[in-house]
């Protein structure tokens, strides 16, 4: 296992410099300068700033200095804002975002198992349509309508909940809430599915007849075993939520990383575009190493060849 | 058994629960409006009510270093915790900032300037002349390079300076400024220039204490202890991304007139969140966008605000169909400038017929620029009509195919598609073909002349019709349309050097003339702004170029 982690580990690196490649040379193909006032900006007056930053340059000359100061861990400064440097955008702008992404995640996989079970269980009943209902809305409607909708009737109109900003527990609720609205819906659904087909199979039965109590069967076989496809979807369910933070920081103006990610290439801010896509890239691959890892954890028949632990 | 009893039970509460908010509210739909200042007029009597005012901005602050601000944000806060040597007020005439007052020589290019002796740092030290030598060279020299440098192009050889090869690149001790004593400013210009005092008041041209910089190293101004004030508040707090607070500033000379205690800015970026925290009381003012602009309309603390940015069509004139002076002038008249305002930005916005905005400057008779110059063409069918049908004879042609370089937000692509409507259908054989662009990238395809007609804006840098004039001199950096007339660049290169006030303003009116005799350009509108601001917000002085507002004046009246 252990083995099999460090190799991951390695081939991590390697993926991340061949997006850290590809990033750059698409990103100088964009037309256009960093600075912030471009149109105002003389031709001579753009070369002496091009200059100082290094930009007239050759492309590989500047993609070979780029990777000496990535590798010391330096993603350089931002362009937006003076003597800011990406590290430290990220490090600042990351806490909030991860805190709802997290939370998003966590309480919307948690009503969404229940549901999922609840409808599975209770198949064909008024639960069970009522569950689907609830999903098929959250699917259907995007989180950010959800938001926006919540922030006027909840904090508005019966003014129980904040409107925006970011300054303790209270101010989570609205934010986090309609970003997992998605996350409930796709974990209910899958987790609907899943629970059927498997309550609908032999060894469940068997599991009955040789006396099994019915909360046992489905706690420990069926609930178990319908955990994997969750699992599965996880991981892309928490880089979506990704894009979901980006509009759900506009509305509730929560000061996360989310709009630098699109901003940066409006912008041309060529550091934090490495640096966003980058992280981001990371987080991805993390996830995905962390969800190969778990599957191994819910069910043994799928640790990995080599694995002996 | 139990354990789907649990179930069922908390399914409910959720299904509930998701459907409760969007639900429940509905009953009550005035709840919001609990804050409206009910007595007005007499409330000056009152004992002092709390002089605290709460705003939002769009965006966090790119930078604090007046010599390296670049944006509209940096230069609001800049302008409210920092003083040049003359400040704009409610009216945009130059009053006495750091400079108490001035002399100016016979040939108007050398300034005195005769510093407040009680202008002081927010330490408590005095604000003296080198401190503006040193930071005017600072926002020139090269390794500090600042974006706006080119805002310094009337002191002497500030050009110069920055020019690649110039036997005086980056010698910024050239500069024509010079500390004459302690208290003594000498400024020299390159050529008259009677915007320069207001000029003064712009954040590149803010003093900066030498040795509190180098101090503070790479450190200056990022955060709001690491840098010192001389404005009439300072920064007392600011968290990146999330908001900043000004605090009065009692080491500011003119303290005395300043009524406000405290100012507290929240960032936040989406115009419905902002209307909501208006709602509830969380902020005295905030932006609208059109679409609220109706569902506000008759609304008491609705403002609209005309700005002195100037939207047109660039025409380029490189282009084979566009080089017809009748095919341009038919295009200018062929659409409905109003109704596109109106029905399309409907936020204070005015129809454009002119380069130089109205309002924005008086001439030497006092009279504003377009008052004196009036409307150029008029949304006139047959005659468009016209002199399309005598454009294309003369091109030889019966059809051109033309394409609009666009921005790509979604009111800009609006206005593309309505100015494509009316051309194609109130012009034969014409056919509009739109690219919208990300702004940086239109940007840049707009230098490169590689487009028909370009949805294009200007915003004034300072106070004079200069400043959108010389941008259509032949190969002038921002001409980018391929514009050519030698009797347009002599006019403008005279008024230039013209030390007569009242000749140089008729040479300026002259000149947007023989742009318009051409028709050089398509104006659309004239931008506004609108939103909503409580009653008992006061005194605030809203500018036209550099910072938007200024709250040295403002003040709470009627709140409670």
């Amino acid at each position: 296992m252990l083995r099999y982690i460090a190799k991951r580990v390695f081939s991590m690196f390697l993926t991340l410099l061949i997006i850290a490649t590809i990033t750059f040379f698409l990103m100088k193909l964009l037309p256009g300068s960093p600075f912030n006032n471009q149109e105002k900006l003389t031709e001579s007056q753009r070369f002496a700033l091009n200059e100082k930053y290094g930009l007239n340059d050759p492309v590989p000359v500047q993609y070979i200095n780029y990777l000496g100061k990535l590798a010391q861990g330096d993603l350089g400064y931002t362009f937006q804002y003076d003597g800011r440097t990406v590290n430290s955008m990220i490090s600042n702008g990351i806490g909030p975002s991860a805190t709802i992404g997290a939370e998003a995640i966590l309480f919307g996989t948690l009503i969404g198992l229940i549901l999922g079970i609840a409808a599975a269980l209770k198949h064909n009943s008024v639960i069970d349509y009522g569950a689907m209902v609830v999903a098929v809305f959250g699917i259907a409607i995007p989180s950010f309508v959800f938001a926006g909708l919540l922030q006027y009737y909840v904090g508005v109109k019966l003014g129980w909940l904040p409107v925006a900003f970011w300054n303790g527990p209270e101010y989570h609720i609205l934010p986090a809430f309609s970003l997992s609205v998605g996350v409930i819906a796709t974990v209910a659904r899958f987790m609907r599915t899943e629970m059927l087909e498997i309550l609908g199979t032999d060894y469940i039965l068997m599991a009955r007849s040789k006396g099994i109590s019915k909360n046992a069967v489905i706690l420990k076989h069926c609930v178990r075993n319908s955990m994997i496809p969750i699992i599965t979807i996880l991981g892309p369910l928490s880089i979506g939520l990704i894009t979901g933070t980006l509009v759900i920081e506009n509305i509730f103006a929560i000061p996360g990383l989310g709009e630098q990610f699109v901003k940066s290439i409006n912008l041309n801010d060529y550091p934090v575009i490495m640096g966003t896509t980058l992280f981001y890239s990371f987080l991805l691959i993390t996830i995905i190493l962390v969800v190969d890892i778990l599957y191994g954890i819910i069910d043994p028949r799928i640790r990995v060849a080599g694995g002996k632990s | 058994m139990k354990k789907s009893k649990w179930s069922l039970l908390l399914t409910l509460v959720l299904v509930l629960s998701m459907f409760l908010a969007a639900c429940s509210g509905g009953g009550d739909k005035e709840t919001g409006k609990d804050t409206k200042g009910g007595d007005d007029g007499k409330a000056a009597e009152k004992p002092a009510e709390p002089q605290v005012l709460n705003l939002l901005d769009s965006e966090e602050i790119p930078s604090m270093d007046s010599s390296l601000a670049t944006d509209s944000v940096s230069f609001e806060v800049l302008n409210n915790v920092m003083e040049g040597l003359y400040r704009l007020d409610k009216d945009n005439k130059p009053t006495p900032g750091v400079a108490e007052k001035h002399d100016l020589s016979e040939d108007g290019t050398v300034y005195t300037f005769h510093l407040n002796p009680n202008a002081k740092w927010s330490d408590g030290s005095k604000v003296t002349a080198n401190d503006f030598v040193y930071s005017w060279r600072k926002a020139l020299h090269p390794d500090t390079l600042s974006e706006y440098a080119y805002i310094m192009g009337p002191v002497k050889n500030a050009n110069a300076i920055q020019t690649e090869g110039d036997p005086l690149q980056g010698k910024v001790e050239e500069l024509g400024v010079k500390a004459v004593d302690e208290s003594t400013l000498e400024v020299t210009l390159e050529a008259p220039a009677p915007y320069f005092l207001g000029l003064t008041g712009f954040a590149t041209f803010y003093p900066q204490k030498e040795e509190y910089v180098k101090s503070k190293a790479d450190q200056y101004a990022l955060e709001a202890n690491t840098l010192l004030y001389n404005g009439p508040f300072v920064l007392n707090e600011w968290k990146h991304n999330e908001g900043w607070q000004y605090k009065k500033n009692d080491n500011y000379w003119d303290k005395d007139n300043v009524k406000l205690d405290e100012i507290n800015v929240k960032i936040v970026k989406d115009v419905a969140t902002g209307v909501n925290l208006y709602e509830t009381g969380q902020t005295d003012i905030t932006g609208l966008s059109m679409e609220y602009v109706d569902q506000y309309k008759g609304h008491e603390d609705l403002y609209t605000r005309g700005e002195a940015a100037v939207f047109f069509l660039r025409l380029n004139q490189k282009s084979e169909a566009l080089k017809n002076p009748n095919i341009r002038k038919a295009i200018d008249m062929a659409y409905d400038k109003k109704s596109m305002v109106d029905v399309l930005l409907n936020n204070g916005s005015t129809p454009a017929y002119y380069l130089v905005p109205g309002d924005f400057t008086p001439g030497p008779d006092g009279d504003d620029f377009r008052k004196t110059n009036g409307n150029f063409g008029k949304y006139d069918l047959e005659k468009a009509k016209e002199l399309w049908t005598t454009g294309l004879k003369e091109l030889g042609k019966d059809s051109v195919e033309l394409e609009l370089l666009n921005y790509d937000s979604d009111g800009a692509k609006k206005m593309g598609e309505f100015f494509k409507n009316q051309l194609e259908k109130n012009l034969p054989g014409i056919k509009v073909s739109i690219k919208a662009q990300p702004f940086k990238q239109k940007l840049e395809l707009e230098s490169k002349g590689d487009y028909d007609f370009s949805y294009a804006g200007w915003g004034p840098d300072y106070q004079d019709p200069m400043t959108f004039l010389d941008m259509f001199i032949t190969d002038g950096g921002h001409n980018q349309m391929g514009y050519s007339n030698p009797k347009y660049d002599q006019l403008i290169s005279d008024a230039k050097k013209e030390t007569d006030q009242k000749k140089r303003w008729e040479m300026m009116l002259e000149a947007e003339k023989v742009l318009f005799e051409d028709q050089a350009i398509s104006p659309l509108y004239q931008r506004g702004v609108t939103g909503l601001q409580k009653p008992y917000v006061k005194g605030l002085a809203h500018h036209l170029f550099g910072a938007d507002t200024s709250y040295k004046w403002a003040y709470i009246e009627g709140k409670q």
